[in-house]
């Protein structure tokens, strides 16, 4: 099938049988890849009520028809399953060069099932599949266990790998790649862990077919072309997504001291200048990608490597926890790498219990002796390390802030900074309401990628509460996040703001089917109508209650920062869900109306 | 005319690998291509590129004369009179001589047709005149 690997792999890891079917002709037609063949097995296949560490649930590994191939930022992966995180909805989307051999390996997705009796590898190499024994492996950190596979089977082969707290099933654990590329979000890594799979590895060598190989190269190369004349390719090249944090901090948008403010002292030391300056070693770019915003660091106060830090990892593990020194943050994202958890939930979820600390209501007892105060970074470290391990205070801090919170009571819950279970990523959103909406009605939880509003925000007036917001955010969600169903990156739109319909000629090139942006965000629609279904299938009072953000940000508003004293209110809290509602055709719980589920053709087989 | 290469500035994204099998089969295929990426992580967190240096070894060694020059120097592959010898693999100073019978019946190499220079955001590859050998 054009534009595809062909097949789809079952790995039933209770019996240890490997099975290949044919990738079906009207799936790739209606859901494309990645995150829509994702949410359409999550709903086919995971029984209602599944566990999400149990057999029942899926880890459904999706690469798109632009993965591969000639196309600018062609890298993405998706990994869709229940999230252990929140109970929802999980689809994380991973960078790196794994989802471009899956398709020379022949293969669409990956849907691991079931959960094994022991530790196992998935061993591919094009059509030789199987499932390996992962004991001497097992324990190890990701990196570690992926240089050990580099070293035994060959730069060609692919890795994506989880860590202990995979293994531990620390509900935000993720899954790593590359050397610093992740799955993060929403415990995918606890869901590979309970299935006892340590590694995927992969590679392939196969030639992927395209509809129209002229028109295909043509298409391509205009991609291409179009990146590498972009104004900003330098800027963004050199910074990567760590060009936004003066911005942010000038804004009053880098989340500081558990969301408490948005502009932080001392943020100077985790700019992105000043991380070029003192540790980026090389640019590192995903699969396809002429612009690259990985960078790859080496600490001189730790001497460690590390990929990144990003933006998101800045604002976490930097400012939320009042770390002003990037090379201790670039420390915390390799401890979180290697150990396999998602730096966002680290960083957040620490913060939370820094602020609990100081608060006086978690002690050193409770704490084993640990100064967690905001700032000291070897306790940020230490906590790192005993999340992984579910050890003392550790093991409350691994179920993600929402649960912590519950547990611990004391007003604590006003200050867990999450949507739905998810811990908000790296935008303060005390008076930014398109960007505060767009977390608030997430498909995952707290989540910043489906619409990055913040920038609207501040371009039409960052307090305002008006319909054009809420149809940017709804537009927004429905258009980046079919670029994680065609399996590419949407930073060459966002970031180099090449013109997106290059894509066009390209997608039905390669697919030989012609689609306009409207009939793909058609499919975007329809995408997000069904992860809500899925939401309300797995939680009997899922509903509006679940879309409320962070009492903080409308009770509690920033006493130091550009920010200082600005909050929502929560009537325009509230009218912002209600004006979200209406133009989704959703009733007011937020449960899409049944004309809005006919209208977008939604099978009964995925909604009964 | 060959092909050169700054390796501080590549990323290791491949996009040159499908350009390059693009070029030389018309197929999707990095495995196929024709220069090589040497990712070295996670210490020292550098890439090594190969590219083909246009030198002639693997021509002067080929026993079926299928190795050619254009009009522009560069040696090329005619496919047809390759018989998969691999006289010409250790030949190669950069190891970018391919010769792999379960992925091709034909021996292949760079050819300088620049479609790897036009997708690399990096400038990390560009085309230009051989340096002049000395006598």
């Amino acid at each position: 099938m054009n534009g595809y690997g062909g097949h789809i792999l079952r790995v039933n890891l209770t019996t240890g049988q490997v099975k290949k079917e044919p990738t079906p002709a009207d799936l790739a037609r209606d859901y494309l890849g990645g995150r829509g063949f994702g949410i359409y097995f999550l709903l086919k296949e995971v029984p209602k009520g599944a566990d999400p560490l149990g057999p029942e649930n899926k880890l459904i590994i999706s690469s798109g028809p632009l993965s591969g191939l000639l196309v600018a930022g062609g890298g993405k992966c998706d990994w869709t399953c229940k999230a252990p995180l929140t109970g929802g909805y999980a689809s994380a989307s991973m960078g790196g060069h794994f989802t471009a051999e899956l398709k020379y390996a022949g293969l669409d997705s990956i849907i691991l099932e079931g959960i094994s009796p022991k530790p196992v590898y998935l061993f591919i190499d094009d059509d030789k599949i199987e499932l390996r024994d992962a004991s001497e492996y097992w324990g190890k950190g990701s990196m570690t266990v992926e240089k050990m596979m580099k070293d035994k089977f060959g730069e060609e082969f692919q890795c994506a790998v989880i860590g202990p707290a995979g293994e531990n099933m620390v509900s935000f654990a993720h899954i790593n790649h590359d050397f610093g590329r992740q799955a993060g979000r929403g415990g995918v890594g606890a869901v590979m862990g309970s299935k006892k799979v340590k590694a995927i590895v992969v590679r392939g060598t196969k030639s992927v077919p395209v509809a129209d190989l002229e028109a295909y190269r043509k298409a391509g190369m205009a991609l291409y072309k179009a990146c590498k004349d972009a104004e900003g390719l330098k800027e963004w090249t050199r910074y990567g997504t760590t060009i936004v944090t003066s911005w942010c901090n000038e804004v009053g948008a880098l989340p500081t001291r558990n969301f408490s403010a948005g502009s932080f002292e001392g943020a100077q030391g985790i700019y992105g200048q000043t991380m070029r300056e003192k540790i980026v070693v090389t640019d590192k770019g995903c699969f396809g990608c002429p612009c690259p915003c990985g960078k790859y660091s080496k600490t001189k106060k730790y001497n460690s490597y590390v990929e990144g830090p990003e933006y998101e990892t800045i604002g976490l593990l930097g400012s939320n926890v009042g770390i002003d020194d990037i090379e201790a943050v670039a420390q915390a994202n390799l401890l979180c790498d290697e150990m396999g958890i998602d730096t966002i939930s680290a960083g957040n979820v620490i913060a939370w219990a820094m602020e609990c600390y100081e608060k006086g209501i978690f002690t050193k007892q409770d704490t084993g002796g640990i100064e967690l105060k905001f700032g000291n970074a070897d306790a940020v470290f230490k906590m790192i390390e005993m999340i992984t391990k579910k050890e003392g205070l550790g093991a409350l801090l691994a179920d993600g802030v929402k649960k912590a919170s519950q547990e611990i009571g004391k007003g604590t819950e006003k200050f867990a900074i999450h949507v739905k279970g998810m811990e908000q990523s790296a935008y303060q959103t005390h008076n930014a309401t398109a960007m505060l909406l767009a977390y608030m009605t997430c498909d995952v939880g707290a989540h910043h990628n489906r619409a990055w509003a913040i920038t609207y925000d501040i371009q039409v007036g960052r307090e305002k509460v008006v319909p054009e917001k809420v149809a940017r955010v709804i537009w927004l969600q429905h258009f980046r996040p079919m670029f994680d169903v065609l399996g590419a990156c949407r930073l060459q739109w966002v970031e180099l703001g090449i013109d997106r319909d290059l894509y066009v000629p390209l997608l039905e090139a390669i697919t030989g089917i012609h689609r306009t942006w409207e009939d793909i965000e058609k499919v975007g629609e329809r995408i997000w109508n069904l992860t809500r279904l899925y939401w309300a299938r797995e939680n009997a009072d899922f509903g509006r209650a679940w879309d409320m953000p962070a009492p903080r940000f409308y009770e509690d508003p920033p006493k130091t920062g550009v920010t200082k004293g600005q909050y929502t209110k929560l009537e325009d809290v509230n009218k912002l869900l209600d004006m979200y509602y209406e133009q989704r055709g959703w009733d007011s719980n937020g449960l899409p109306k049944p004309e809005t589920l006919q209208k977008l053709g939604i099978p009964q087989e995925l909604v009964a | 005319m060959r092909l050169y290469v700054d390796s501080s500035r590549c990323s290791g994204c491949n996009a040159c690998r499908v350009a390059c099998s693009l070029s030389v089969f018309g197929e999707n295929n990095p495995k196929k291509a024709s220069l090589v990426i040497e990712p070295h992580f996670p210490a020292p967190g550098v890439y090594k590129v190969r590219v083909c240096t246009q030198c002639g070894d693997c021509a002067a060694v080929c026993p079926t004369e299928a190795i050619k020059q254009d009009a522009q120097g560069a040696y090329y592959v005619e496919f047809s009179e390759c018989n998969l010898c691999e006289a010409c693999v250790p030949e190669c100073p950069e190891e970018v001589m391919f010769v792999r019978p379960e992925l091709a019946d034909t021996a292949w190499k760079c050819t300088a047709c620049g479609d790897c220079v036009a997708v690399c955001g990096t400038s990390a590859l560009w085309l230009g005149e051989k340096e002049a050998v000395a006598a």
